[in-house]
């Protein structure tokens, strides 16, 4: 059964109809394949990409959408639900255009982003290190000044998309502290810069994750976004951002289980009546059902702070957090409904839950969400 | 080169499709409608042939107030303007009624080539494409599936059982296309917005100088006596091979009247 949403516009409704439609026909024939053999669906991104789906949170005038954050994640949850790498996937791409668009001179934007928005170039970003994750301020990765470029020698951990994005917004460090880190936006195909073999993951296989090497790379200095030392700024801005689009990707694939544990019990028969009829069973469901639309509500609660301009931090934290503990919870129950059944791979619902876990893990664990929401409290 | 491109607004045939009781006609209340999506697939060779010249694609529709959402379907994949014929009058139409209002309106408009499906995705007859041609005395070539336009003059590649035949026809004329004629594309989300501001002209059977009485369910040339649910599938019967089961095969088959 398809979500039911309370969307503001015409065009929003028509949008979320095209969605379903290629959601159907491209991603739902092709997912299960393309996850058993780890294998990316760049197609699958050029067809979301032709289509405007690549683009919708930013301005009409750079080749966006002109839609706001709570239409742009309806449509992000509604490919989640059907494959949870390529709803990531379009959550990191308009994340890896983020520090452009907030950061870059008018100059900057009017050249690039069209062609970042436009559907055909898919993006990356660099954030995390081995050994800075929930701590991007203790990045080693450096960008060295050389006369009208930076040199830069690093490497990035945990890139989605690394290896076959078209671009990379990276991180590094131009000088010592938390202020000494600087944006870049660097083209994949700049000498120097290579990804090493992508991780071998628990989930989320047709989403490429890897560690980008960076041995000497040169890039011009007027691919720099913002001022040297903006970038952790830069970065952690985009961050919230982020965290409402992997809130919808969570919600997106609950709703998936939920949907695949209601058809099945309401066929599966035990004791002479379908087992939906029996209530320790009709209630596990209602409860996820009260999950998925409870992380729903509150993801666009924060989406209409940031919509209104309003400070949306905390909300983001709190969306973040709640959605991917729901999803946790709502794909655990889904394999609980189909029991044996569920824990096969002839099923999708294991492969939700696999999927799922990692979603408390990045874009902020959700113990850095935690901390993000308390110290809002204690201010 | 102007087109026009013929389209139906059917109900989902992926839903559970019923008849209404009281006329025995298909129920459209309970279900939801869309572009038929055989005609997607005209749509989409109309906007093939039209993108190397300036002509315009236009789409008309004849179909009741939801059948807009057809049209505004076809104007999001990048069709140029509307024609929908609505009237309460026109409920109920047969094939022949429908190709009366079509060619109708097609007569207020110019064209060069006239697009369909190959049919209906309810109806299925695909006898409307070739009835129009008919009535406005244009060479129809049907069940296109490759489709060539050069000039005034549109080839067209039809394959059948036993052969395949390329026929060439010149302009003004009637094609239609099958799903074999090029995967159609999806509107864009700029297609969405754009479509918003295409104009879609809204026409009665008055504007079109149709009597009520030539057309509706009291005009149509077949009906619908009676109807009944397909029965619940009934399980198979096995047959146990103990020697003669290809005899039994046999039996069964030409019971059916299969062999």
């Amino acid at each position: 059964m398809p979500a039911e949403r309370l969307m503001p516009t015409e065009e929003s409704i028509d949008l979320i109809a095209l969605t379903r439609d290629i959601v159907d026909r491209e991603l739902r024939p092709r997912v299960d394949a393309a996850e058993r053999a780890a294998s990316f669906p760049r197609e699958v991104f050029r067809t979301l990409g032709r289509a405007g789906l690549l683009g919708l949170p930013y301005p009409e005038e750079y080749g966006g959408g002109g839609q706001p954050y709570e239409v742009y994640l309806q449509v992000v949850e509604e490919i989640a639900s059907a494959w949870a790498s390529v709803g990531v996937g379009t959550s990191v791409h308009a994340l890896s255009c983020f520090g452009l668009f907030t950061a870059g001179t008018d100059e900057q934007k009017q050249r690039w982003l069209p062609d970042m928005l436009g559907g055909e170039l898919l993006g990356a970003y660099c954030l995390s290190e081995a050994h800075a994750g929930s701590d991007p301020a203790a990045m080693r990765t450096r960008a060295v000044r050389v006369g009208d470029e930076y040199v830069i020698d690093g490497a990035k951990a945990w890139t989605t998309h690394g290896g076959e994005a078209d671009f990379y917004k990276v991180m590094a460090r131009t000088s010592e502290g938390s202020r000494g880190i600087s944006c870049f936006l660097v083209p994949a195909d700049t000498p120097g810069l290579v990804a090493d073999n992508p991780e071998d993951k628990m989930g989320l296989m047709g989403s490429t994750t890897a560690t980008m090497l960076f041995d000497g790379v040169r890039v011009p200095a007027e691919r720099r976004l913002g001022e040297e030392g903006q970038g952790l700024s830069i970065a952690l801005a985009g961050l919230d951002s982020g965290r409402l689009g992997i809130a919808a990707v969570a919600t997106g694939v609950a709703q998936g289980a939920l949907d695949v544990a209601v058809a099945y019990a309401r066929e599966r028969e035990s004791f002479g009546k379908p087992i939906i009829e029996h209530q320790g069973l009709a209630f596990v469901l209602a409860d996820m059902a009260a999950a998925v639309e409870s992380a729903r509500a509150t993801y666009l609660a924060a989406a209409r702070l940031k919509d209104a301009g309003r400070p949306f931090s905390r909300q983001a934290s709190i969306a973040k957090l709640v959605a991917t503990d729901n999803a946790m919870r709502v794909t655990t129950d889904a394999v609980q409904v189909l029991g044996g059944a569920g824990y096969t791979k002839d099923f999708p619902v294991e492969r939700y839950m696999r999927e799922v876990k990692v979603m408390q893990i990045f874009e902020g664990t959700n113990q850095i969400q935690r901390l993000v929401i308390s110290r809002g409290l204690a201010r | 080169m102007n087109i026009v491109v013929c389209v139906k607004y059917v109900p989902d045939a992926t839903a559970d499709r019923s008849f209404d009781s009281s006329d025995s006609t298909v129920d459209r209340e309970g279900v939801d409608g869309l572009l038929s999506e055989l005609d997607e697939y005209a749509v989409e060779q109309a906007l093939l042939a039209a993108e190397d010249g300036d002509g315009e694609v236009t789409v008309l529709t004849v179909g009741p107030a939801d059948a807009a959402d057809a049209v505004r379907k076809a104007l999001q994949m990048g069709a140029d303007k509307g024609v929908h014929v609505e009237d309460d009058d026109i409920a109920g139409s047969d094939a022949v009624a429908t190709s009366l209002i079509l060619a109708k309106a097609l007569g207020t408009l110019e064209y060069d080539l006239v697009f369909f499906g190959m049919s209906s995705t309810d109806g299925t007859m695909g006898v409307v494409p070739t009835m129009v041609a008919e009535r406005l005395g244009l060479p129809a070539v049907t069940y296109g599936s490759e489709i060539t336009v050069d000039g005034s003059t549109v080839t067209v590649r039809r394959d059948g059982d036993v052969a395949t035949e390329t026929i060439t026809a010149t302009a003004p004329a009637v094609v239609s296309v099958t799903d074999q004629s090029g995967e159609p594309r999806y509107p864009s989300f700029k297609g969405i917005m754009a479509a918003k501001k295409k104009p879609v002209e809204d026409l009665t059977l008055s504007d079109l100088g149709i009597d009520a009485s030539e057309v509706g369910l009291g005009a149509a040339w077949t009906k619908v006596l009676s109807f009944a649910p397909r029965p619940p599938r009934s399980a198979g019967e096995i047959v146990t091979d103990e020697g003669d089961g290809g005899t039994k095969l046999a039996e069964f088959l030409a019971s059916k009247k299969f062999v």
